[in-house]
């Protein structure tokens, strides 16, 4: 059967939830293959294989952490090189979508960004975007060469579908030219405890309504009785109450999650463009003409400071 | 010798307005109202601030691929204080996938000659933000993108890239392609004398012929990628919409309980 590549979007081995949906993509394809850059091989590869990697390519070099994107890229290459898939999966991240574009010019192929979704089709995979604040759906192809896609979070739900998996070392030369720019340092970021934003199922954002960082407690309150992570308008974040990680819509990041409560937010166009397509959207607002109540399946016109805070304490209740 | 910056910038449907598609599933520039992507205006104001710390030492030179009207987006650049501009415009383009784009931007750089390029961090229309990793791979020089903090100085690029998982500092030798983030500072409002100057500065159009590019290359038929069909997102049916009399919270409640979600 053929092979799909997927990369593999780890931190020291602990893969990141969007990779084991890649794999999910990828068998609606063919046999997925796993390309595993850096440290940590032992640690991913068994939850590589029960997602239904076939194979695991492992390569690790200083150079994937001292020299940005371009060294991926070449142990990319190689593995297609050596494997010739029928497709390559990467995820929708600003990296993996470098990669794939690089990728993509050296072995003359299309690439695909931000896909919501995968398919086969008759002449090779069809993925699905969406487009224009989510106001369009399109579907499409590459028509030439390997197709290179790259999948946003939360496009399928993992499936445990165990394979072999079995670690093999993929040998890689970091070419000279793929040494251009040096990673001088690297601080990572600090963990909330909150689920990813990305990833979540509940998403709480707060946006110029919540009027200073240290009323972002009220937001953040709420989201903790829910299990939810936290999410913030642009404006929000510009005013600096909320890191720019947390921002939802174009230039932040875009959620899909099963419910979208919107706080003290306006409802743009570039902040529907990261939250359009959440499964049910709730927005609290004291102005009744804010556009975010044309996306709702509830809204509520009022003060956020005095709904939300009673809203967490109903949740409390219910939870026991 | 002075540096040589030229600025991506591209001309985009207003995302405000109304976008669809056109018959042939390409993006409809014709019919609605375009303008510089927003995102782009912080390219231009970055290599502005390259400049300015470079004791006015560079020349800065926009860039467009694009229609006729995309001329609208150079002027914008230009009266915000970029020096010169660059307009690729031919009808074989129509059609270009981010591939093909970035063939001919590659080749108008080169043309043009340069030691920075920089781009916005994503079209606001095809939203990919793949072109600079593109354009760097295909002139063989340094990418260092996605940057919230950029500066330029002793024949090298330094920035800041803000990620999901961390936070790094960059450093790259010139020539090097760089992308800039709407993190790393407004953009300037063209000033009235910025608008009037602009209308005397030199605009050149190439078309593919004078960048040594085939027909078949580019446009819907040398694209990479086919879009199949395209299709208007069903408009959320509204919802229930309640005003605050001091239930409020308890109304969302009963909602959200409804809904299995507590
Ligand atoms: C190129 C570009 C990219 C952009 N990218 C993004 C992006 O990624 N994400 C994003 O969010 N925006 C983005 N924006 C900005 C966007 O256009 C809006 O400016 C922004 O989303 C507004 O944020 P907001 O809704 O919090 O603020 P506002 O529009 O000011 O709305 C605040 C809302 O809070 C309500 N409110 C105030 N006080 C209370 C209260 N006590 N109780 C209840 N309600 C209250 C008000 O009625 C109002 O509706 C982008 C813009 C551009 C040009
Ligand atoms: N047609 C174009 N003309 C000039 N620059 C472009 C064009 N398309 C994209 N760019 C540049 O590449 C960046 C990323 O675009 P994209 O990869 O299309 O999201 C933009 O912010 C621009 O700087």
């Amino acid at each position: 059967m053929a092979e799909v590549l997927v990369y593999v979007d780890h931190v020291d081995g602990a893969v990141r939830k969007p990779t084991l949906e890649l794999l999910t993509l990828a068998r609606r394809i063919g046999e997925p293959v796993a390309v595993h850059l850096g440290a940590g091989v032992d640690t991913a590869a068994p939850v590589l294989a029960e997602h239904g990697a076939v194979k695991v390519l492992a390569a690790d070099a200083p150079e994937f952490a001292e020299y940005l994107v371009a060294p991926k890229v070449d142990a990319l290459q190689a593995a297609h090189d050596a494997v010739s898939p029928v497709a390559v999966l990467l995820p929708s991240s600003a990296e993996g979508k470098e990669i794939g574009a690089r990728l993509a010019v050296r072995i003359g192929s299309g690439i695909i960004t931000d896909a919501v979704d995968v398919e086969a089709g008759d002449e090779g995979p069809v993925a699905t975007q969406s487009v224009f604040a989510a106001s369009y759906t399109t579907k499409s192809r590459i028509t030439k060469g390997t197709p290179v896609i790259t999948v946003k979070p939360n496009s399928a739900a993992p499936e445990a579908a165990p394979a072999a998996g079995a670690v093999e070392q993929l040998a890689v030369t970091v070419a000279d030219a793929s040494k251009g720019t040096k990673i001088v340092s690297r601080t990572p970021r600090e963990s909330t405890g909150r689920p990813e934003l990305t990833e979540a199922a509940i998403v709480v954002s707060g946006g110029r309504g919540v009027n200073g960082a240290e009323n972002f407690p009220v937001i953040e309150a709420l989201a903790d009785s829910l299990g939810a992570a936290v999410g913030a308008s642009r404006a929000a974040v510009d005013a600096g109450w909320y890191p720019h990680t947390n921002q939802v819509g174009q230039t932040g990041k875009s959620v899909s999650p099963q419910l979208y409560i919107a706080a003290g937010i306006s409802g743009a166009i570039q902040h529907r463009a990261g939250m359009q397509t959440s499964k049910t959207i709730v927005a609290i607002n004291k102005d009744a003409e804010a556009p975010i109540f044309d996306l709702v399946d509830y809204g509520v016109v009022g003060d956020l400071f005095a709904v939300v805070p009673a809203l967490t304490e109903e949740v409390k209740t219910r939870k026991g | 010798m002075s540096l040589r910056i030229v600025v991506c910038v591209k001309y985009v449907p207003d995302a405000t307005g109304d976008r669809h598609f056109a018959e042939d599933l390409t993006v409809d520039r014709d019919d609605v109202d375009g303008l510089l992507s927003e995102l782009d205006e912080y390219a231009v104001e970055q290599a502005l601030q390259i400049k300015e710390a470079n004791d006015d030492d560079a020349e800065i030179t926009v860039l467009t691929v694009g229609p006729e009207d995309a001329t609208d987006a150079l002027r914008k650049a230009l009266s915000m204080g970029a020096d010169k501009a660059v307009h690729v415009e031919d009808d074989d383009l129509h059609g270009t996938d981010a591939l093909g784009t970035s063939l001919v931007l590659a080749k108008a750089i080169e043309k043009t000659g340069y030691d920075l390029v920089v781009c916005g961090m994503a079209s606001t229309d095809g939203t990919m933000g793949v072109l600079p990793a593109l354009l760097a791979e295909r002139l063989g020089v340094p990418q260092a993108t996605q940057l919230s903090q950029v500066a330029v100085a002793d024949g090298k690029v330094t920035g800041r890239r803000d990620g999901d998982t961390a936070s790094e500092q960059l450093e790259a030798a010139l020539p090097a392609v760089v992308s800039v983030t709407d993190q790393s500072g407004e953009a300037r409002y063209p000033s009235f004398k910025g608008i009037m100057a602009a209308k005397k500065k030199p605009l050149e159009t190439l078309d593919l012929e004078d960048l040594d590019i085939e027909a078949e290359e580019v446009g819907l038929e040398g694209a990479w990628t086919k879009v199949e069909s395209a299709t208007e997102r069903p408009a959320r049916t509204k919802g229930t919409i309640v005003t605050d009399e001091g239930e409020g919270a308890k109304q969302l409640a009963e909602f959200l309980a409804g809904q299995k979600f507590i």
